[in-house]
């Protein structure tokens, strides 16, 4: 039997992959030299556009989701594990958004690589390509629907990224940051393959979906004895045995290291450091946003039925974050650093609703997840509450059930709807913070924040531009899109009932403005002697400042860009 | 057409300040009249708002906006104006051209002007952009009617204020800034939580709805809540004692006009959102929580005299002063009656009114002997510089509230307040409030006494450092006629960009004590129908 692919879905992930074999090639054959140098940049940004073109055009045709590499009907009733669609790869608003975002987030990334490529010593084309295979495995992630591809997707996410830290030849910093990296990441990674296995062993399924049904006791789990035999102190919700709690405690572990999560942070300011700022930029944002996507995916879509496990940690590791981020970075010297922190702590602050989407969900769709199958039950249980999710039920299509139930399911609408702003106006403001660091960079080699001394009067634009940003950050007029962001969250931490949660993070916000505030106010202070700029920066550098300042301005004059499609990605 | 009025009146200094940042260069031989000129259009549209507002209706919302603008979020950009907006507006569009008028009249290079030369760079542009966008925030959070949009615009004026004490401060500016603006962000942020809590309740971010709803659909438990977490946001603004550490910091190292604005302006979107937000839209939790506000109100009035009697810094006395004067309104909110609150509103304006004043005078003393330390400065200043003397002395006796200027209606109505305090309040334990009050008042009089005996009478013994006295005699043009005499030790008398600043202040003082009607005619309505769900 033959499966059918449609190409349209994965048209994104192909077209970079794609481009990311042309730029080796073109690397080979083409002469070294300055303008292959730029050329390369500018064919990984064609196939970055051409990739975003796709996105649109997926979004634009709207319609539900769509789906691909699906298990086909006959053996799916043949495997007998729930009615439930199972496929591995599907393109809905929630896959959009983060594909968007990434790409997005790339084009910056690019510009900012075409500056630190032009001092030299570093190989342009494998550059290049590593960045492009960080985005297939970055606009990949949010698509898997099941657990081998979402592994498969984040390492693919992961593995570029330590080459690309280490690229930076002969610079120790750099080695020791590579390495860091890569034994946090191969750590992780076996921490989560663990949990993983665990999972499969419990459901006998690897889609999600399906985890789904069998973690919230519509369907009787393959891999577990009699319910009445597990009644240990770790026995999980619905009559599973303990070792779903251990699975799951493994799993989350291991994407609290990719997010660079209180207890598993500490990597993030070395590597931050030691890597050359557009990965710097990379590690926060994009690879930041892929393993937010494969948690939210996780929580929300396979497990919502053992929400009662999983709320108190991320609750908990939501507070750590966010507190031990603003705490670290309060006593930073160098720039780079204290926005390692400072995203650190904002890692804090979008996981912060995820903490309350379930409890919130649990008590919606908890009595009613016994009726029916389990898409099915997913979404009639939140369809209780929202009617726009009973809407995604009834159109709940055999490739499109597993996916709308993924949001509906736990009633998260709200509470990922507002991580995933969250995510998105922070990507803004992050990358115009990196970019103008990346400025600076170019004629101050310490970085430090000493350097960002009276930038006002040197470079006004990069002043106002970075100021814009920090404050976009803190959370403060005029920076409207981060205080939008921060409401939203809060409101969804106040309706979800976790208070005490809301006063954690309201107090984490005045830490995090202090040191945001302390950075601005550097820029206009008045210095003497002006440093002369050793190196001028590429132009492109600064249409990169210009993107992400253009974007931070929209998303706070308009935030209802970012909500509105946020919070219709939740709805289904 | 006449709802294009707040817009407007936002919008000019908006544009102002954005124009001041595209075109620098070809603005800035005119930079002198720039200020001048767009906070005077300000003044201008505040003034016609004032002409045109219908005097019938002062407790219905005129002039009103109402666009959506996030619906996500559900926040209108919605502004309107009512008796209770309508003198704050029109205050801080004056005050703001007065310090326009003080910065750069005349050639604008006298001692604390716009163009004077100082360390560091006098900075003009930066300092005319600041004041205007803080003009902004300001009238914006008395214009605003949606919760959100009133934090916005709450949160907007923090940041120029900021740079206007860490950039033009004094000596211990850097400290000073990051006080005030942790500790304002501090509360605003509770003050967020508070307001998000009465929209996950209610649904609704409208604050004319959520007045008209009395609290509908929030238990008491809420409405406590919400109440002490919105109050604890305003009280740390307004300040409230023990919250007010930031403000004599704050208030001794900002330049002069940051002094005028923050007392004259900034404390006051403290107490407005006591009237606006937290009494009407939270009445029970009002009820419930009024004692302990009214008891931290006198502790403040009390506690603002002693700490007064004890300053030898006579811009730090009048910030501490601000604390004392300021646990009037509160009291006066804290009784919840007619009387109460429209006596805390008008004290509101008057001491934006006197304490403005008070603060361009201290500014020009300090500019002048190069220090505000009462026992530097010496007695005598009703003998060597007349003038400044006497104008100290009308301020100093305003403030204290003596009957016939603008400082005696607002104490005595918040007094008289807490003598019949609304239903539902221990009538006892507010009777002593009163008491306390009343000595508090005593005690305020004290204060400024002792400081006029010691600054403005006895005999100028005090010798001028050589190098304050040259340099004020270098640093300005040679003495006119019309520059009011040169003191005795070189010292130059109220010059003519200070007059200009202060008369009308002076006017306004008089005006509104003998002629308290003309406020209160405008409050009363409006209090009237924010206090109707406890009556």
């Amino acid at each position: 039997m033959i499966q059918q692919i449609d190409y349209f879905v994965i048209a994104v992930p192909l077209v970079l992959a794609l481009v990311a074999g042309l730029v080796l090639m073109l690397d080979a054959f083409l002469p070294t030299g300055r303008r292959t140098q730029t050329g390369l940049g500018l064919v990984s940004l064609g196939g970055i556009v051409v990739a975003l073109g796709f996105v649109v055009a997926q979004a634009v045709r709207g319609g539900g989701s769509r789906a691909t590499f699906c298990v086909p009907e006959s053996l799916a009733t043949a495997a007998g594990a729930g009615s439930a669609a199972a496929c591995s790869f599907v393109v809905d608003r929630f896959t959009l958004i983060f594909a968007g975002l990434v790409l997005v987030a790339a084009v910056v990334v690019v510009l900012m690589s075409m500056s630190e490529l032009a001092g030299g010593g570093i190989p342009a084309g494998e550059w290049y390509f590593l960045v492009l295979c960080t985005l297939v495995g970055a606009v990949t992630l949010p698509a898997s629907r099941d657990l081998i591809m979402l592994v498969v997707a984040l390492e693919l996410v992961s593995l570029p990224v330590f080459a690309l830290t280490a690229l930076k030849r002969y610079d120790g910093r750099s080695s020791e940051a590579a390495v860091k990296l890569f034994l946090v990441s191969v750590v992780s990674t076996a921490v989560m393959l663990f949990g993983v296995s665990l999972l499969y062993g419990i459901a006998g399924t690897v889609y999600l979906s399906r985890l789904a049904s069998v973690f919230s006791g519509t369907v009787a789990a393959p891999g577990a004895a009699t319910p009445e035999a597990h009644s240990s102190l770790l026995a999980a919700d619905h009559g599973l045995p303990g070792v779903v709690t251990v699975g799951l405690v493994l799993v989350v572990a291991g994407f609290a290291f990719k997010i660079a999560a209180v207890p598993f942070h500490s990597w993030a300011a070395d590597v931050y450091q030691g890597a050359p700022v557009p990965v710097a930029a990379l590690l926060s944002v994009i690879s930041k946003a892929a393993g937010f996507a494969g948690l939210i995916l996780l929580l929300v879509a396979a497990l919502p039925g053992q929400a009662s496990t999983w709320t108190p940690i991320i609750a908990v590791v939501a507070a750590l974050t966010m507190t031990v981020g603003n705490l670290l970075a309060m006593r930073q010297r160098s720039a780079v650093r204290l926005l390692a922190w400072s995203s650190v702590a904002q890692s804090g602050y979008i996981l912060a609703p995820l903490a309350v989407a379930a409890q919130t969900g649990a008590t919606a769709a908890g009595p009613s997840l016994t009726v029916g199958a389990a898409g099915a039950a997913g979404a009639a249980g939140a369809a209780g509450a929202a009617g726009a999710a009973g809407a995604a039920g009834a159109a709940g299509a055999a490739g499109a059930a597993g996916a709308t139930g993924l949001v509906a399911a736990a009633d998260a609408a709200g509470a990922v709807g507002a991580s995933v702003a969250y995510l998105v106006i922070y990507a803004a403001m992050n990358l115009g913070a990196f970019a103008v660091v990346m400025l600076v960079s170019r004629t101050t080699a310490r970085n430090e924040l000493d350097d960002y001394r009276g930038l006002a009067f040197r470079s006004p634009v990069a002043a106002i531009a970075l100021a814009f940003c920090l404050i976009c950050l803190a959370g403060l007029p005029p920076g409207l899109a981060g205080l939008f962001a921060k409401v939203v969250v809060f409101r969804e931490i106040i309706e979800g009932g976790a208070g005490w949660l809301a006063v954690v993070m309201a107090v984490n916000t005045v830490i995090g403005l202090y040191y945001y505030v302390v950075w601005t106010a550097r820029l206009f202070t008045p210095v003497e002697a002006v440093p002369a700029g050793v190196r001028r920066a590429v132009p492109a550098v600064w249409v990169a400042v210009g993107i992400a300042l253009v974007v931070a301005l929209l998303f706070s004059v308009a935030p209802q860009l970012v909500l509105g499609v946020t919070s219709l990605s939740a709805s289904g | 057409m006449t709802s294009l009025l707040p817009v407007a009146l936002l919008a000019v200094p908006l544009l102002g300040a954005l124009l001041l940042l595209v075109a620098p260069t070809a603005l800035r031989p005119w930079l002198r009249v720039y200020g001048l000129v767009v906070s005077g259009v300000a003044l201008v549209l505040a003034v016609v708002m004032v002409a045109t507002f219908d005097y019938g209706q002062a407790a219905r919302p005129q002039f009103a906006v109402d666009r959506e603008w996030i619906s996500g979020l559900g926040l209108h950009f919605h502004l309107a104006v009512d008796g209770i907006s309508l003198p704050l507006i029109a205050l801080t569009a004056l005050l703001t051209f007065l310090c326009f008028v003080y910065l750069s009249w005349g050639d604008a290079r006298g001692p604390g002007q716009l163009l004077r030369a100082r360390a560091g760079g006098a900075r003009p542009r930066a300092m005319v952009f600041t004041l205007l966008v803080l003009e902004v925030g300001m009238i914006g959070t008395f214009l605003a009617l949606d919760l959100l949009l009133f934090f916005v615009f709450f949160e907007i004026v923090l940041i120029p204020m900021y740079f206007l004490i860490a950039i033009w401060g004094g000596k211990g500016r850097r400290g000073a800034s990051i006080k005030f603006i942790l500790y304002t962000l501090l509360g605003s942020v509770v003050m967020l939580l508070g307001l998000l809590l009465v929209w996950a309740r209610t649904g609704t971010l409208d604050i004319v709805a959520l007045g008209q709803a009395h609290g509908a659909g929030m238990p008491r438990a809420v409405q406590i809540l919400a109440f002490v977490a919105i109050g604890v946001g305003l009280a740390v603004k307004t300040p409230m004692w023990p919250l007010h550490t930031w403000l004599p910091d704050a208030h001794t190292e900002a330049p002069t006009v940051g002094s005028v604005l923050l007392a004259g302006v900034l404390l006051k979107m403290g107490t407005y959102g006591f009237a606006r937000i937290a009494i009407p839209v939270l009445p029970e939790g009002a009820v419930a929580v009024a004692p302990w506000l009214g008891a931290f109100a006198v502790v403040g009035i009390v506690y603002g005299a002693l700490a007064c009697l004890a300053q030898r810094d006579l811009k730090r006395m009048i910030a501490y002063s601000s604390v004392g004067h300021m646990g009037f309104v509160l009291l006066g909110f804290a009784t919840l009656t007619t009387v109460g609150v429209n006596g805390a509103l008008f004290a509101n304006v008057a001491h934006g009114l006197i304490t403005g004043l008070l603060f361009f005078l201290a500014g020009a003393i300090k500019e002048r002997y190069g220090t505000a330390d009462m026992r530097v400065l010496g007695g005598g200043m009703l003998a060597t510089l007349p003038h400044l003397g006497s104008v100290l002395t009308f301020a100093a006796i305003a403030s204290l509230g003596v009957p016939g200027l603008a400082g005696f209606w607002g104490e005595m109505l918040s007094l008289f307040g807490a003598f019949q305090p609304g239903d539902g309040l221990p009538r006892g334990l507010f009777l002593t409030f009163m008491v306390i009050g009343g000595l508090g008042a005593v005690l305020t009089a004290a204060y400024f006494l002792v400081m006029l005996s010691r600054v403005t009478h006895g005999l100028p013994e005090r010798a001028v450092p050589a190098a304050v006295a040259r340099s004020g005699a270098l640093g300005s043009r040679p003495p006119g006629p019309s520059d009011g005499g040169i003191g005795r030790r070189g010292l130059r008398d109220i010059q003519g960009y200070e007059w200009a600043a202060w008369v009308p202040l002076i006017v306004l003082i008089l005006l509104f004590g003998l002629w308290p009607k003309l406020l209160l005619s405008l409050t009363t309505p409006a209090v009237q129908t924010l206090l109707g769900a406890l009556s």
